[in-house]
C-alpha cells in the first residue's frame, strides 16, 4: 500500500523485514511513512472509527457464535441464554447490536463526508467504488445479523425483504426460483437462518478484504482535504503519525463514551420491542418496519406502486451513488466553495432523515393535518422525487453553472493565509 | 459549518418532534400513565420489596395462565432471596422425572437450576382454556411492549407502564358506542381496546407476606416491577458497569485531547512553515 523508507536499526527486525516487509507496510499506511494532508478536519477521523467497529463487530460476534444455536427451535432460546447465564453475554450482545447502529451511522458520516468535500472524484473514483461496496456488504451482514435473535421482526423482516427478490420475475417462474434458493425452501424457515447465519459469518471477513483495498486505493492519491486541492509541495503534508493517530485516538476515545451511553444506558432503544417476542409464522406484526439504517430505502420502495419498479427503484437509490462522480461536473471538490452546492447537499440529507422518518409510518397515516390530510405515503412520494432529483437534475447542473468561490493556491497557503488573519 | 449542521439537525428535531405531536394527539386514543419507577434512570436498582411482592402476585394469580419460560428458579437470589429460601421455593414445584419400571411417571421436587413450569402443556391447550386467546409468556414482556423514541423521548412508552396500565385501565362497561366481540373486555391501554383476559386483579387479590396493603394499583405496580426484573436481569450489573466505563473512558478523552493538542502544537498554526 503505502510505499516506505522504513529502516529498522534492531538487527533481528531487519532480518525479518528483509524477508517479509510488513512493519514497512504498516509504517507507510499507518505510521510516518503515510503523509497525509495537514488540514484533516474532525471528519476525518471517521474513517478509522469504522475501521475500529469493524473490528469490534468481528469480535463481539465471535464470541457470541460460541454460545448461540442457528436453529429455528433454538436460536431465541439461545441469545436468551447469552443475555443471562453467560458471563457478560448481555454486554457482548449489547455490544454487538448497538454496534451495528453504531458502524452504521460511522459510515454514513464517513459517505456523508465524502460527498461534501468531494472525495468521490477523480483520481479517487475506485477508493469510492470500493467504499460504496463495502457498505452494499454491511447492509447484507446487518440485514442477516438481524435475523438471527429469531424474533418477530427477525422473521417478518426476513419474509419482507427476501420476497423483493421476487420481483424479479423476467420469465415464467424466475422469480419463484431466486426465492426458494434465498430461502432454502418455500418460505423462511431453519435453512433461511442457517444459510444466513453462515453468510452473517463470512461477510465480515469478505468487508476486511475490500477494507484492504479501500486503504491501497486511498493511499495511491493519498487522503483529500476539507479544501479538496491537491496536496503537492511538502508543506501541505504531515506525517500521518504522529498527528493522525494522537487525533483518531482522541476521536476513537470520544466515541467510545458515545457507543457506551447506548451499550450500558439505552442498549435497546435502537431495536425493534417485537423483537423480544419469539418468530411465529403464523401471527404477522401489525407493522413490519426493517432496522433503521434501511428506513430511507425502505420509504422509497413503498413510494412506488408498481412492485419491480419499486425494488428497482430502492435498489437504484444505492447503486446511483456509483455513478455520482460523473454526474458532478465541477472542477473543484469541496462544497467549501460551491455554495450552491453546500445549499442542495444540506436539503438532500434532511430529505434523506424525513424519508428515513417516513419509513416507520403507515402510508395511509396522516403526517400533516392540512385540508384534507397529507399521509406518509404522499410525502414519501414528494421526498423520493427528490432524492433521485438531487443525483440526476441538482448535481449535474448545480456543478456545472454555479458561481465558485476563489479557491486556495495550496493548503499551506491557506493556513498562512488563516495565519495572518488570526 | 459545525453551526449550520447544529441549525439543521435542530431543525429536524423540531419538525419531526412536531410531526408525532400532532400524531399521538389524533388518533383519540388513551395515553399510558408515566410513573417514577426506582429502577429507572441510569443509578436505578430494583426495589427488592416490590420483586418479592411481584414474585407472589406472578405465582399466586398470574401464573394460572401466564409461563415465565426463561426465568430459572436460581436467578430469583437477586430478588434478595438466600439460596435456602430459593431451594425450598423451588421444591414447591414437582416435574416430570421419566418413568418407573412399570412404565408409569416419575416426578420430583424442583430444583433450583429448574425453570418456572408452564401452565399449559402446549399452545393449543392454552388458547382452548383462554377463549382462543394465548396468554402472552411472561419472560420478555418487560422489554416487547416497550416502545421507546430517540428523538421524540416524549413519545416512548415504558414497558412498566404499559403493564400497569392494562392491569387498571379495565372499564366494566365498554364506552358508549364500542361493540365488544364476545368475552372480550373493555381496556384503555390495550391496543384496540379490546383484551380477551378478564379484568386478573381485584383489590386484596393477594395477601402479601411483607403486610403491604394488596390495593390493584400496588400490585400492578409490583408485578410490573417484577416482570421488568425477568426481562432485563441483567440491569443492575449493567449501570453499574456503565458507570465505571464511562467514568474512565471520559478521563481518557481528556488525556487524548490536551495530548492531541500538544502534538499539534507546532503544525496547527503553521508555526513549521515560517
Amino acid at each position: 500500500m503505502g510505499s516506505s523508507n522504513y529502516e529498522p536499526t534492531n538487527k533481528a527486525v531487519k532480518w525479518f523485514e528483509d524477508r517479509l516487509p510488513i512493519l514497512g507496510l504498516i509504517h507507510g499506511t499507518l505510521g510516518a511513512g503515510y503523509k497525509t494532508p495537514r488540514n484533516l478536519n474532525y471528519w476525518w477521523n471517521f474513517g478509522s472509527l469504522a475501521g475500529f467497529m469493524l473490528v469490534v463487530q468481528i469480535i463481539t460476534g465471535i464470541i457470541l457464535v460460541m454460545h448461540y444455536t442457528p436453529h429455528v427451535d433454538m436460536a431465541f432460546r439461545a441469545v436468551e441464554h447469552i443475555m443471562r447465564d453467560v458471563n457478560y453475554g448481555w454486554l457482548m450482545r449489547y455490544t454487538h447490536s448497538n454496534g451495528a447502529s453504531m458502524f452504521f451511522v460511522i459510515v454514513y458520516v464517513h459517505i456523508l463526508r465524502g460527498m461534501y468535500f468531494g472525495s468521490y472524484q477523480s483520481p479517487r473514483e475506485v477508493l469510492w467504488f470500493l467504499g460504496l461496496v463495502i457498505y452494499l456488504l454491511m447492509m447484507a451482514t446487518g440485514f442477516m445479523g438481524y435475523v438471527l435473535p429469531w424474533g418477530q421482526m427477525s422473521f417478518w423482516g426476513a419474509t419482507v425483504i427476501t420476497n423483493l427478490f421476487g420481483a424479479f420475475d423476467f420469465y415464467d417462474g424466475m422469480g419463484e426460483s431466486i426465492l426458494h434458493l434465498l430461502w432454502g425452501g418455500f418460505s423462511v424457515d431453519n435453512p433461511t437462518l442457517q444459510r444466513f447465519f453462515s453468510l452473517h459469518y463470512l461477510l465480515p471477513f469478505v468487508i476486511v478484504g475490500v477494507v484492504i483495498l479501500h486503504i491501497w486505493a486511498l493511499h495511491l492519491p493519498g487522503s483529500n482535504n476539507p479544501l479538496g486541492i491537491d496536496a503537492k509541495g511538502p508543506g501541505d503534508k504531515i506525517p500521518f503519525h504522529p498527528y493522525y493517530t494522537a487525533k483518531d485516538a482522541f476521536g476513537l476515545s470520544f466515541f467510545i463514551v458515545i457507543f457506551a451511553v447506548f451499550i450500558f444506558y439505552l442498549p435497546n432503544i435502537m431495536g425493534h420491542p417485537d423483537n423480544y417476542i419469539e418468530a411465529n409464522p403464523m401471527v404477522t406484526p401489525s407493522h413490519i418496519v426493517p432496522e433503521w439504517y434501511y428506513l430511507p430505502f425502505y420509504t422509497i420502495l413503498k413510494a412506488v406502486p408498481d412492485k419491480l419498479l419499486g425494488v428497482i427503484a430502492m435498489f437504484g437509490s444505492i447503486l446511483i451513488f456509483f455513478v455520482l462522480p460523473w454526474l458532478d461536473g465541477s472542477k473543484i471538490r469541496s462544497a467549501k466553495f460551491r455554495p450552491t452546492t453546500a445549499f442542495f447537499f444540506w436539503l438532500f440529507l434532511v430529505n434523506t432523515i424525513f424519508l428515513g422518518y417516513l419509513g416507520t409510518k403507515l402510508p395511509d397515516e396522516i403526517m400533516i393535518n392540512m385540508g384534507g390530510g397529507i399521509d406518509a405515503l404522499t410525502l414519501g412520494r414528494i421526498s423520493s422525487v427528490f432524492y433521485f432529483a438531487y443525483f440526476l437534475v441538482i448535481v449535474p447542473l448545480v456543478s456545472r453553472f454555479e458561481t465558485t468561490r476563489p479557491v486556495p493556491t495550496s493548503i499551506a497557503q491557506s493556513v498562512l493565509d488563516a495565519r495572518k488573519e488570526g | 459549518m459545525l453551526k449550520m449542521i447544529k441549525n439543521i439537525s435542530l431543525m429536524v428535531m423540531v419538525a419531526l418532534g412536531g410531526i408525532s405531536f400532532a400524531n399521538a394527539s389524533g388518533d383519540g386514543g388513551y395515553e399510558v400513565k408515566r410513573h417514577d419507577w426506582p429502577h429507572a434512570g441510569p443509578f436505578g436498582k430494583f426495589d427488592k420489596g416490590a420483586l418479592q411482592r411481584g414474585l407472589q402476585v406472578y405465582t399466586e394469580v398470574c401464573s394460572g395462565c401466564h409461563s415465565l419460560d426463561y426465568v430459572a428458579f436460581r436467578e430469583l437470589v437477586a430478588l434478595g432471596y438466600s439460596t435456602d429460601e430459593v431451594k425450598a421455593f423451588a421444591a414447591t414445584y414437582e416435574f416430570a422425572n421419566g418413568f418407573d419400571d412399570e412404565g408409569e411417571e416419575k416426578y420430583r421436587k424442583g430444583l433450583p437450576q429448574d425453570y418456572f413450569p408452564a401452565p399449559f402443556a402446549s399452545e393449543e391447550e392454552a388458547r382452548d382454556s383462554n377463549n382462543g386467546a394465548l396468554p402472552p409468556d411472561f419472560s420478555l414482556l418487560g422489554k416487547s411492549r416497550e416502545h421507546l423514541s430517540m428523538f421524540t423521548p416524549w413519545n416512548s412508552v415504558y414497558g412498566e407502564d404499559y403493564i400497569v396500565g392494562i392491569l387498571t385501565t379495565y372499564h366494566e362497561e365498554a364506552p358508549h358506542g364500542v361493540e365488544l366481540a364476545e368475552g372480550m373486555n373493555f381496556n384503555e391501554t390495550f391496543p384496540g381496546n379490546q383484551i380477551a383476559m378478564a379484568p386478573p386483579l381485584f383489590d386484596d387479590a393477594v395477601e402479601y407476606a411483607d403486610g403491604t396493603v394488596a390495593t390493584t394499583q400496588q400490585m400492578a405496580q409490583d408485578v410490573a416491577t417484577f416482570m421488568y426484573w425477568a426481562a432485563e436481569p441483567k440491569m443492575e450489573e449493567r449501570k453499574k458497569m456503565g458507570l465505571k466505563v464511562i467514568i474512565f473512558m471520559s478521563l481518557l478523552t481528556i488525556m487524548l485531547y490536551f495530548v492531541n493538542k500538544s502534538v499539534w502544537k507546532n503544525v496547527k498554526k503553521g508555526d513549521d512553515l515560517v
